[in-house]
């Protein structure tokens, strides 16, 4: 069933907007594990630069098959990443006082990362079939409900609250997308207004309060969040216009960033290349954006058209939860930069979504 | 479901795309301002502060908590300790800084960049600590020469202080540099290298508690290294005081009372398990560990032969002695082998297989009943007990009054101790038991050991009724802002195996044992009082009396000499406290050990009357 067409629509523009950003996140870790640090640890470089194979096999095999296909194999797929949460609070390896990772012989998986796009893929077929132009009722939302609230139950044991509030925005952008009928929109709004105080009255202990408090206000917490939210928006600040020069960052070398070839690495970025740097940065990650959104737009089938909403939506709001952290904007929350942290799990389920992308945008003139 | 296309296509879909692109734009033009805002606007002071990384984090130590007596006398506090650190990057030149350092300080030069060169690897913005402790002279002279010293700072640590010199060390234990074993185990993950933790005693054992949190500041400081304002703080969250069940009079005397022995004294409440006194001698001062030994001071510490280390009341394994003639009799009793009024014949000594088990008394007590036996300690009627019950039912006994098993007491290296059965004997040596070995197991010899806590569990049980408490060593731990308390509730491990009836009238025995002139312990007696006391002396033989011909404690070698025991409880109805003493070769329990127990008991129940020796003098 090969299509010359597949060739003829293959999505160029966004393959090269991919290479850029990926390039230009190998040159900002090279730079986050090596300047003024004492022992630098370019092996990282390697290793991104090997997950970034890996992530491109992966687009290629996303791309290769017909997306309606997963149509059917929606339903296995989410259990199948289910199965591995479970699989993770089990048998899972325990770093820095959370379990998130699963060794299976020489690769190390991170279970949370694919069911990200299991619940895009469920969610996606299920929309498609109930969505209607009135907006769905409570009735309707109730299987979207249960499940989102299955993962995210499970990834907050382990505990990892930046992956399940990512999965959150991901189904109420997919739900909002689909629209959502006005009384039962309202309904809801008025149900959370009246339950969040409640709940924070008679459910939550003290010390818990305390913890949501200095979460959302970092500042509560000068000796650990609010010191790192400090040094990052003194390194993004002291870039200034033009930027200190690759290499030449200062911030970098304190150790107050555990995190700064992974979540902070924006700081890192912001220092060395200053406003002009992150601003070509930024319009990149936005042009990105709004070309997959394209993507959806000249699908012509409501599969495709929320499966790209919503692998969009979740590359979206990565990208402006871990750059509104480093810059203060909002509480901290493990949540890598798309292309640009360094990770293998989230580089190669990023490269997948893009590949699923790709799957669209290259068939957008098929239907059988 | 079959009419969802009918509902909406792909076009209604599309129409919704715009929306979400206006979104994610303003979304960026939010990013795109606060990147504007922080790099441009702010980026001159942003700037200033990244050079020499002006924000820092200084970390404030927690005042350890501090240990109280029972009646509230403080026993353990914190006292200011000055550092001279360094800071590598604010230091320059460093060689300068450290030549200037060495004059003020009078130590040479080289010390202190060998200390430097070693944390070469850390953040060059790590204090280096050069010297601890430093008088208040030298801490002056860095003060007034501070403008000269680039990158010094003064850290203010507290050390810990043990106010009366050797009191309780055992017990109390003491603090030393965290090692970098430790420091990589899970239960010291919050330390750090070059603090202070628990190596021994309560400090140990209760380190969680007395630990507290540490805190942080912080700061900005200027181009040399110096605080210019401090931004925020956390406190410190102080430690939890620890409120001790020791009674500080009681515990002072038992102290006094074996100053010039090897052994220990014990004392507790028997209805609560708490402890009021532990003392092991010789002790050692606990200062020196915190402030640092000498060679000299530690060689001496761990090459004496008395052991000053070593907590002899829960490490220390003895022979139980005549002591454990009260788990025979028990026993005995229990099992139906004799009752009160059995009668048996000591001729001072009785023949079984090829050889004569002597009794202590050479002549023989004559026709005996139980009540004597144990007043008198005569070893005869026991031997005929023991042989009648067999190793393995004594064994039985032993281990329900707690014997062989720790006592759970919250300190560290407890002693199990040991009592034989027949098959621990076969395992352990490949011989069959003799039947001849269960006449010594019956009066507390042979195999047998037991450490002296374990003995003041069972002389406790037996005066609270038979109840065998944990022994507790706290009464609680708080925090004096607040009403944080953690009280351990007293804990009852077991009961003794011995009905109520028997056990009166082994109480009955353990009251002629003193109250008689024909008891051991009769000269021990509390005198121009009404109070009486109960108890049992044990001498626990270090050479069997078929090997050695001497039969005079005298003339034996002083490392020959025998174990002086004895346990007490007291007053005889509604026991406020009982006692367990040894004396290493102290030879006799009842001219050794026993007076010592009632000086203890008169301390604790009669604290204001002078020794009634004293008023016997008069």
């Amino acid at each position: 069933m090969f299509d010359r067409r597949l060739v003829q629509y293959f999505d160029w523009p966004l393959l090269i907007m991919t290479v850029l950003l990926c390039g230009l996140g190998l040159v900002t870790l090279y730079s986050a594990v090596t300047a003024g640090i004492p022992t630098p640890q370019q092996s990282l470089v390697y290793r991104q630069l090997f997950w970034f194979g890996i992530g491109l096999a992966a687009m290629t095999s996303a791309f290769l098959f017909d997306y309606k296909s997963l149509d059917q194999w929606a339903n296995v797929i989410y259990v199948l990443c289910v199965v591995l949460l479970v699989c993770v609070l089990i048998f899972g390896k325990q770093a820095g006082g959370s379990k998130r990772w699963l060794i299976l012989g020489p690769i190390t998986l991170q279970p949370s990362e694919t069911m990200k796009i299991g619940l895009i893929i469920v969610l996606s077929k299920y929309y498609s079939k109930v969505a209607h132009n009135q907006g769905l009722i409570f009735r309707e939302l109730l299987i979207p409900f249960i499940l989102t609230i299955i993962p995210c139950a499970l990834i907050i044991q382990q505990p990892d609250l930046g992956t399940a509030i990512v999965l959150v925005l991901i189904v109420a952008s997919m739900t909002f997308y689909v629209k959502i009928e006005r009384r039962t929109f309202i309904s809801i709004i008025v149900a959370f207004t009246v339950l969040v105080p409640l709940a924070w009255i008679y459910l939550l202990k003290e010390y818990q309060k305390q913890r949501v408090l200095t979460f959302l206000n970092p500042d509560r917490d000068p000796l650990g969040a609010g010191y790192h939210i400090i040094q990052s928006k003194i390194a993004i600040g002291s870039g200034m216009l033009s930027g200190k020069g690759f290499l030449k960052g200062t911030q970098n070398a304190l150790s107050f960033l555990p995190e700064r070839h992974t979540d902070f690495i924006f700081s890192v970025l912001a220092e060395e290349w200053g406003f002009a740097g992150s601003l070509v940065v930024l319009i990149l990650l936005a042009g990105f954006i709004l070309w997959a959104l394209h993507i959806a737009h000249r699908c012509r089938e409501p599969f495709g058209i929320i499966l790209s909403v919503g692998v969009t939506a979740m590359i979206f709001w990565q990208i402006v939860i871990n750059i509104c952290m480093v810059m203060g904007l909002m509480p901290v929350v493990g949540v890598p930069l798309p292309f640009i942290s360094y990770g293998g799990s989230s580089a190669v389920t990023v490269m997948i979504c893009i590949g699923l992308l790709m799957n669209v945008s290259m068939r957008r003139f098929m239907f059988e | 479901m079959s009419d969802f296309l009918t509902n909406v296509n792909a076009d209604w879909f599309r129409s919704r795309i715009s929306g979400v692109i206006f979104c994610v734009l303003a979304v960026f033009v939010v990013l795109i301002s606060r990147l504007f805002y922080l790099q441009v606007v702010q980026g001159d002071e942003l700037r200033r502060l990244s050079e020499n990384n002006r924000i820092r984090l200084q970390s404030i130590d927690a005042p350890r908590g501090l240990v109280f007596d029972r009646n509230g006398r403080l026993l353990v506090d914190n006292r200011p300790s000055f550092g001279v650190a360094v800071i590598p990057k604010d230091a320059r030149p460093m060689a300068d800084v450290l030549s200037k350092l060495s004059k003020l300080l009078d130590v040479p030069e080289e010390d202190f960049i060998q200390k430097v060169k070693r944390q070469q690897g850390a953040s060059p913005y790590k204090p280096v600590l050069l010297m601890q402790d430093i008088g208040r002279d030298a801490l002056a002279a860095i003060a007034v020469n501070k403008f000269d010293l680039p990158g010094v700072t003064i850290e203010v640590k507290p050390l810990r202080h043990y106010i009366d010199k050797q009191f309780a060390a055992h017990l109390v234990g003491y603090l030393g540099e965290i090692s970098a074993a430790e420091l990589k185990m899970k239960k010291y993950a919050d330390n750090r290298g070059g603090d202070y933790i628990g190596k021994f005693g309560i400090e140990k054992t209760y380190e969680k508690l007395l630990r507290g949190e540490r805190g942080g500041r912080q700061v900005e400081v200027n181009a040399r290294g110096r605080n210019v304002r401090v931004i925020d703080t956390v406190d410190a969250i102080p430690g939890y005081n620890l409120h001790l069940t020791i009674d500080y009079e009681v515990q002072k005397k038992a102290e006094s009372l074996l100053a010039d022995k090897a052994g220990a004294v014990l004392a507790i409440i028997p209805s609560t398990g708490e402890l009021l006194a532990m003392a092991s001698s010789p002790s050692f001062d606990q200062n020196i560990f915190v402030s640092g030994m000498s060679h000299k001071e530690w060689q001496d510490l761990s090459t004496n032969p008395l052991r000053p280390m070593e907590n002899k009341a829960i490490q220390g394994t003895y022979p139980p002695a005549s002591v454990y003639k009260i788990i025979t009799a028990m026993a005995g009793l229990e099992e139906g082998v004799i009752d009160e009024n059995t009668v048996f014949e000591c001729n001072g000594s009785i023949w079984y297989g090829d050889r004569a088990f002597r009794c202590w008394r050479r002549g023989g007590h004559g026709a005996i009943t139980l009540n004597t036996a144990l007043a008198e300690s005569c070893d005869v009627y026991f031997y005929q007990v023991g042989q009648k019950l067999g190793v393995d039912r004594l064994a039985w006994y032993a281990k329900a009054c707690g014997f062989a098993n720790p006592t759970e007491i919250d300190l560290d290296h407890e002693s199990s101790g040991l009592i034989p059965t027949a098959a621990w004997k076969y395992a352990r040596t490949g011989v069959p038991w003799q039947s001849g070995e269960t006449l010594s197991i019956a009066i507390g010899q042979g195999y047998n050991l037991v450490t002296p806590l374990q003995q003041l569990s069972m002389i406790s049980a037996i005066a609270n009724g038979g109840r065998l408490m944990k022994p507790e060593i706290i009464q609680y731990a708080a925090v004096p802002e607040n009403d944080l308390i953690f009280r351990p509730e007293p804990r009852e491990l077991g009961v003794l195996p011995v009905s109520e009836k028997n056990l009166e009238i082994i109480k009955k025995g353990l009251w002629t044992v003193v109250n008689k002139r024909k008891g051991t312990a009769w000269q021990a007696r509390l005198k121009n009082t009404d109070i009486e006391m109960c108890g049992k002396t044990g001498t626990a033989q270090l050479v069997g009396r078929a090997r050695v011909k001497e039969q005079d404690e005298e003339k034996l070698a002083g490392h020959l000499k025998s174990h002086a025991w004895f346990v007490a409880y007291a007053p005889a109805e509604n026991p406020e406290i009982a006692v367990t003493v040894i004396v290493e070769h102290g030879k006799h329990g009842s001219s050794t050990a026993a007076p010592i127990a009632r000086e203890i008991i008169q301390t604790y129940l009669l604290p204001d009357k002078p020794d009634s020796e004293e008023m016997v003098k008069r």
